[in-house]
């Protein structure tokens, strides 16, 4: 146990490995650190920037919603309103038209009635003719009396 | 074990379990020992070696491919070694340098690594080198005063470096005469200055011999006392199961010591190399 040469080579040693260490060793380890933790400290202000965002996105979207619920809301209304009136319109319409067919109908009817009586005045006058015909016996003529008949067709 | 052809004594078992492997010039062979300065304990550096190559080759590989994304374990590893020791020169050392923080890495992983050796159980290796014709091996390059003077001493030269680079020789001579006595009056400061000089040149050298002798010490009394309790197993059953709990406990607390070592020998690196390149 005694200081000899070794000393001398383990100092050459130790003097290699600091230079090693301090060259090729060192240097890329703490930069992979460093960069990590600015990796990490990005990372994190982002997530803190992007919950933000979400609680400033949250609160639009409530009152996007909010308006979009009173704007619903609001037409549902004008529509409400817009099909009374609309029903309303109809019913009105409706109610013209009714009267217009009646009219018409009636007016119809009444025409039909006036061609149905002129028709059966002539049938009665045919009829009272050829009866009058039958009671006096071919005495009549029918062209010399026509004055009488048609006097006796408008009586009836 | 003894070297072949001597009894197996308990004496001989720890001596040879405290003798290094040398080699040296042949006229300075005394007996069949190797003696004076030119010496090398072969196995001391060997290990150390290996061990420093070890560390460097591991940390080299993990910092070739080092991800800044997500990491692999060994990447995790490596790199909690590697922030705990760029917080303790950050906490410690204020100025810039980009050889302070490499350096404490490289002390504390390499001295750990050779702290570490103490664990390896005290016969394995010696007896495998044996066995391959190899006479003495001592695994514990921490065990070896010339391996802790040599980081001291170097840690030595690099605060002299650093008080001459921060404060110049000036500040260095200053620092040396002018503390811890000073005095406004002239004639008194010239006499304080042998005094301050002894005082200071003993602080300036207690640091290197404390510094190796503490690792050292602590490192060198951990195997012997495995050394002891290994010379335990062969005495009788009883003895040798005591032995068994005797060495488990004593391993476990020596976790605790060599990292305390290592790190300790870290730390006063740093503190040291601070207190040279700050001014007072």
């Amino acid at each position: 146990m005694s200081i000899n040469a070794t000393l001398i080579g383990q100092t050459i040693a130790f003097f290699i490995f600091v230079w090693f260490c301090m060259k090729f060793v060192w240097p890329p380890l703490l930069a992979a650190i460093e960069e990590r933790q600015k990796k990490i400290a990005d990372g994190l202000a982002d997530a803190e920037k992007a919950e933000k965002r979400l609680e400033l996105a949250e609160v639009k979207a409530k009152d996007q919603l909010k308006q979009a619920k009173s704007e619903a809301s609001e037409i549902v209304e004008q529509a409400n309103k817009r099909k009374n009136q609309i029903v309303d319109e109809a019913k009105v319409e409706a109610q013209a038209e009714r009267e217009k067919i009646l009219a018409q109908a009636q007016a119809e009817i009444e025409s039909e009635r006036n061609r149905a009586r002129e028709e059966l005045r002539a049938q009665v006058s045919a009829l009272a003719i050829a009866g009058a015909e039958k009671i006096l016996e071919r005495s009549i003529d029918p062209a010399a009396h026509s004055d009488i008949l048609d006097k006796l067709a408008s009586e009836l | 074990m003894a070297a072949s052809g001597e009894t197996l004594t308990s004496a001989g078992y720890i001596k040879h379990h405290l003798t290094n492997l040398q080699v040296c010039a042949a006229e300075n062979m005394v007996d069949g020992h190797c003696s004076g300065f030119w010496t090398l304990n072969v196995d001391s550096l060997f290990w150390a070696a290996i061990l420093g190559v070890a560390f460097l080759f591991l940390f080299r590989s993990v910092a070739k491919k080092a991800d800044t994304g997500v990491p692999g374990k060994l990447q995790c590893f490596v790199e909690m070694i590697v922030e705990f020791v760029d917080q303790n020169v950050k906490d410690t050392f204020h100025g810039r340098s980009r050889l302070i923080a490499p350096l404490a890495l490289t002390i504390f992983v390499w001295v750990f690594l050779m702290n570490l050796m103490d664990l390896v159980p005290v016969d394995w290796l010696p007896e495998a080198a044996m066995a391959a014709g190899i006479p003495y091996m001592k695994v514990v390059p921490s065990t070896d005063l010339n391996i802790t003077f040599a980081l001291s001493i170097s840690v030595f030269f690099l605060i002299l470096f650093y008080t001459i680079r921060v404060k110049g020789v000036s500040g260095l001579v200053k620092e040396l005469t002018l503390h811890p006595f000073s005095s406004p009056n002239k004639f008194v400061q010239a006499l304080f200055i042998p005094v301050n000089l002894l005082l200071e040149s003993v602080t300036l050298i207690a640091k290197p011999v404390s510094l190796a002798l503490r690792l050292f010490g602590n490192m060198y009394a951990g195997e012997l006392i495995f050394i002891l309790i290994a010379i335990m197993y062969g005495a009788g059953i009883l003895l040798g199961g005591l032995a068994g709990v005797l060495q488990l406990g004593w391993a476990i607390f020596h976790i605790l010591v060599i990292t305390l070592q290592a790190f300790i020998f870290m730390m006063l690196t740093i503190v040291y190399l601070s207190m040279a390149s700050e001014d007072h």
